[in-house]
């Protein structure tokens, strides 16, 4: 029986890598990553995990060490966060296109410059076109449940991608919340040992990572392209079978109070449980006010948001990462993207919000909910706006 | 981490009349420059460890020349990922078979994971990488191949190119001589880990070169190999002067060839009577600009540096040997 115990996400995250029972584990020490990979050389080194936890140089080599491992038919996990992403970020798009199911969870921290160790979405948008499969967690019990997910996706081998489980840095990975801890033998009997479908054996030799010429860089491209979309079956399979086995049923989009809503705010990690908060508030003054929380960001959910948003008014979608020059925050133009095609679209507006550990508070949800409807009868000249700027 | 000392027990060496072996894990179907020396190393290197092998490779002339998909010179698992990583993603293999051994997932087979990169992978933006993997003690070999220069890139100077040549970002001009610094010491830095075994070797020398990676592959930790090789294209230097080169390096004392085994410099080929420096530099027309003056400058330095790794020697020899 899984057993309900109050412990840190970050330590109940390492505690799902460890029933993963991973084999290699390549990490260097940034925050807020840290207490992931510290627990998990506890692991190791009370004997509890049976892995080689490699303490290495740097990112970099953190993620070329999970490549190497990964090819060698072990499975394999690191974390990272904010700088220590940028720095790995080259080989992320190696791990994917060499079709290596590494797992790693993000601690999602802002950026440089100016420098600065609290949340927001700058690192995960880093990623964002790196070829890895990425779900976000919204709360704990989510950040712990999406690693085992993130192996059965990885190595399935109608995949054999990589995945990226993102969690908010501090407001979620270092907040204890009641997590419920599966039995070992549920979780070995929802993943299954890793079965390499090519790995690096002398017995066998193969060659991985050969030069692509113009004849083949574009094809092989494609193959990748087509095997992320391939994934969105299995991505959705897998949660179906989570469901069927643990008994929480995950989706791509989540709908919370979409019942008849008219406007709509979309969220992506912790910050929409303050998002529900809000709603809740405003559905009891009457205002037909909705939340979409999307929990799997790569490949991009289109259809379910076209879906979800079916005769909906007006979107808010918040971002928590400022692409400079852009036309917006990369969210929004995401789902701009995904419903331009179709008639009968709702209005969208796009809001920068809680950037290097800003507060974003169940008022400020109201604001731009209330907000929405008078901007969309207003000739607008930008179409997204940071919030809580101090002048 | 075993001594160098104690993997060497037993091991029988390769002479040019018995045993050379005869296995090629690398094909000769590859793309490499006429007179390419690097590949020939490679070659000799590939053959002494056998097929029991995992290589990692860094981005460079090896790579390039050996893996246009669809096809590949390579008979053993061969895996490319990056640039500066060759002995991170070493590691990384290393630490799989290793956890995967001992959970029984898969059998003990003593496989040899090899880091290959050239020398701008090496002593400049992988150094970081090498350091890491050597501090760690990763059991796996590091093989760089030092043809002095980023020659898959079009000859562009790295730390490893030596004083006065001239590449592409080091032109001799009116203000400049061409490469203006010294030829940073790969081999006393790897050594500088503290590792069981260094080595350097050269092409023009192939028993010596095996034997020492055939060496390098028996130890258990990290082994770091320095092969010296000759870029008849960058060096601007006719194709069939590229064993030459390889010789006569080693013949003027400029690359001189020994092994640092569990801490101590051991010389592989005293050369009693060097030939002058100018012998090495006059057929490569990357050092044709160089000036009498210039010469006599690197002359010093060559003479400095033997001089130094005399000392080396004689400070490492245990004092039961030494006269």
């Amino acid at each position: 029986m899984a057993k309900r115990l109050g412990v840190e996400v970050s330590i109940a995250v390492a505690e799902a890598a460890k029933q993963c029972n991973v084999d290699v584990i390549s990490a260097y020490p940034i925050t807020p990553q840290t207490h992931i990979v510290e627990h998990l050389s506890e692991l190791v080194a009370d004997g509890e995990l049976d892995a080689e936890f490699i303490p290495v140089e740097s990112e970099h080599t953190a993620m070329s060490t999970c490549v190497g491992a990964s090819a060698a038919g072990a499975r394999t996990f690191t974390a990272t966060s904010s700088q220590g992403l940028a720095l790995m970020v080259e080989i992320l798009y190696i791990a994917s296109a060499l079709r290596l199911p590494v797992v790693m969870s993000m601690v999602n921290r802002a950026l440089s410059g100016p420098i600065s160790i609290w949340n927001d979405h700058c690192d995960l948008m880093l990623s964002r076109d790196t070829g890895w499969i990425q779900t976000v967690a919204e709360n704990g019990q989510e950040a712990y449940d999406l690693i085992f997910h993130a192996y059965r996706v990885a190595e399935d081998h109608r995949v054999l991608l990589p995945v990226i489980v993102n969690l908010d840095g501090f407001t979620l990975s270092h907040v204890i919340e009641p997590i419920e801890y599966f039995d070992q033998a549920e979780v070995d009997s929802y993943l299954k040992p890793y079965v390499p479908a090519m790995r690096l054996d002398p017995k066998h030799p193969i060659t991985m990572g050969p030069v692509g010429m113009p004849e083949v860089y574009t094809e092989a491209r494609k193959a990748q392209e087509e095997a992320i979309k391939a994934a969105r079956p299995v991505i959705a399979e897998a949660w179906q079978a989570f469901g069927d086995q643990f008994g929480r049923y995950y989706r791509a989009v989540e709908s919370y109070q979409m019942d008849g809503a008219e406007t709509v705010l979309i969220t992506m990690g912790s910050i929409g449980e303050t998002a529900m908060t809000a709603v809740d508030e405003m559905r009891s003054r009457g205002k037909k006010v909705g939340l979409l929380r999307i929990r799997l960001f790569r490949p991009f959910p289109v259809e379910e948001l076209r879906k979800a948003l079916k005769g909906v008014k007006r979107v808010g979608v918040i971002d928590r990462a400022l692409p400079f020059g852009a036309s917006g925050g990369p969210v929004a133009a995401e789902v701009r993207s995904a419903l331009y095609h179709q008639t009968d679209r709702p209005f969208v507006y796009n809001y920068i919000a809680g950037l290097g550990g800003r507060d974003v508070t169940v008022e400020n949800f109201e604001e731009m909910a209330s907000e929405l409807e008078s901007l969309e009868k207003s000739e607008l000249t930008e179409f997204y706006k940071i919030i809580n700027v101090r002048e | 981490m075993g001594t160098a000392a104690e993997a060497f027990k037993g091991f029988e060496k390769y002479s040019l009349k018995k045993n050379l072996p005869m296995v090629e894990p690398l094909a000769p179907g590859h793309r490499a420059c006429q007179g390419c020396g690097e590949v020939l190393a490679l070659r000799q290197v590939m053959k002494a460890i056998g097929e029991n092998v995992i290589v990692s490779s860094a981005t460079g002339c090896m790579e390039i020349i050996t893996s246009p998909w669809p096809q590949t010179a390579w008979r053993v698992p061969w895996l490319h990922v990056a640039f500066e990583n060759a002995a991170a993603v070493a590691s990384g293999v290393e630490a799989a078979y290793k956890a995967m051994t001992r959970k029984g997932k898969i059998e003990d087979t003593n496989t040899t994971f090899l880091a290959v990169a050239g020398d701008g992978g090496t002593a400049d933006i992988g150094l970081q990488a090498l350091s890491g993997a050597l501090e760690r003690g990763h059991n796996f070999v590091y093989l760089c191949l030092d043809n002095e220069a980023y020659m898959n890139t079009g000859v562009q100077r790295s730390s490893s190119t030596p004083y006065g040549a001239m590449t592409t970002t080091s032109p001799p001009g009116k203000l400049s001589r061409g490469q203006e610094t010294w030829k940073k010491d790969l081999p006393a830095i790897a050594a500088a880990h503290r590792i069981p075994y260094v080595a350097t070797g050269s092409p023009a020398f192939p028993v010596d070169l095996m034997n020492k990676a055939k060496k390098a592959s028996l130890v258990k930790g990290p082994a770091y190999l320095h092969v010296y090789s000759p870029c008849c294209t960058g060096w601007r230097m006719a194709p069939h002067l590229s064993v030459e080169s390889a010789r006569l390096v080693v013949e003027t004392r400029v690359f001189p060839l020994y092994e640092v085994i569990d801490g101590q410099w051991i010389l592989s080929r005293d050369i009693k009577k060097p030939k002058p420096v100018e012998e090495y530099l006059k057929p490569q027309r990357r050092f044709s600009h160089l000036t009498a003056e210039d010469v006599k400058t690197i002359q010093e330095r060559v003479d400095a540096n033997w001089e130094r790794l005399m000392k080396l020697i004689a400070a490492t020899t245990p004092e039961d040997k030494t006269e």
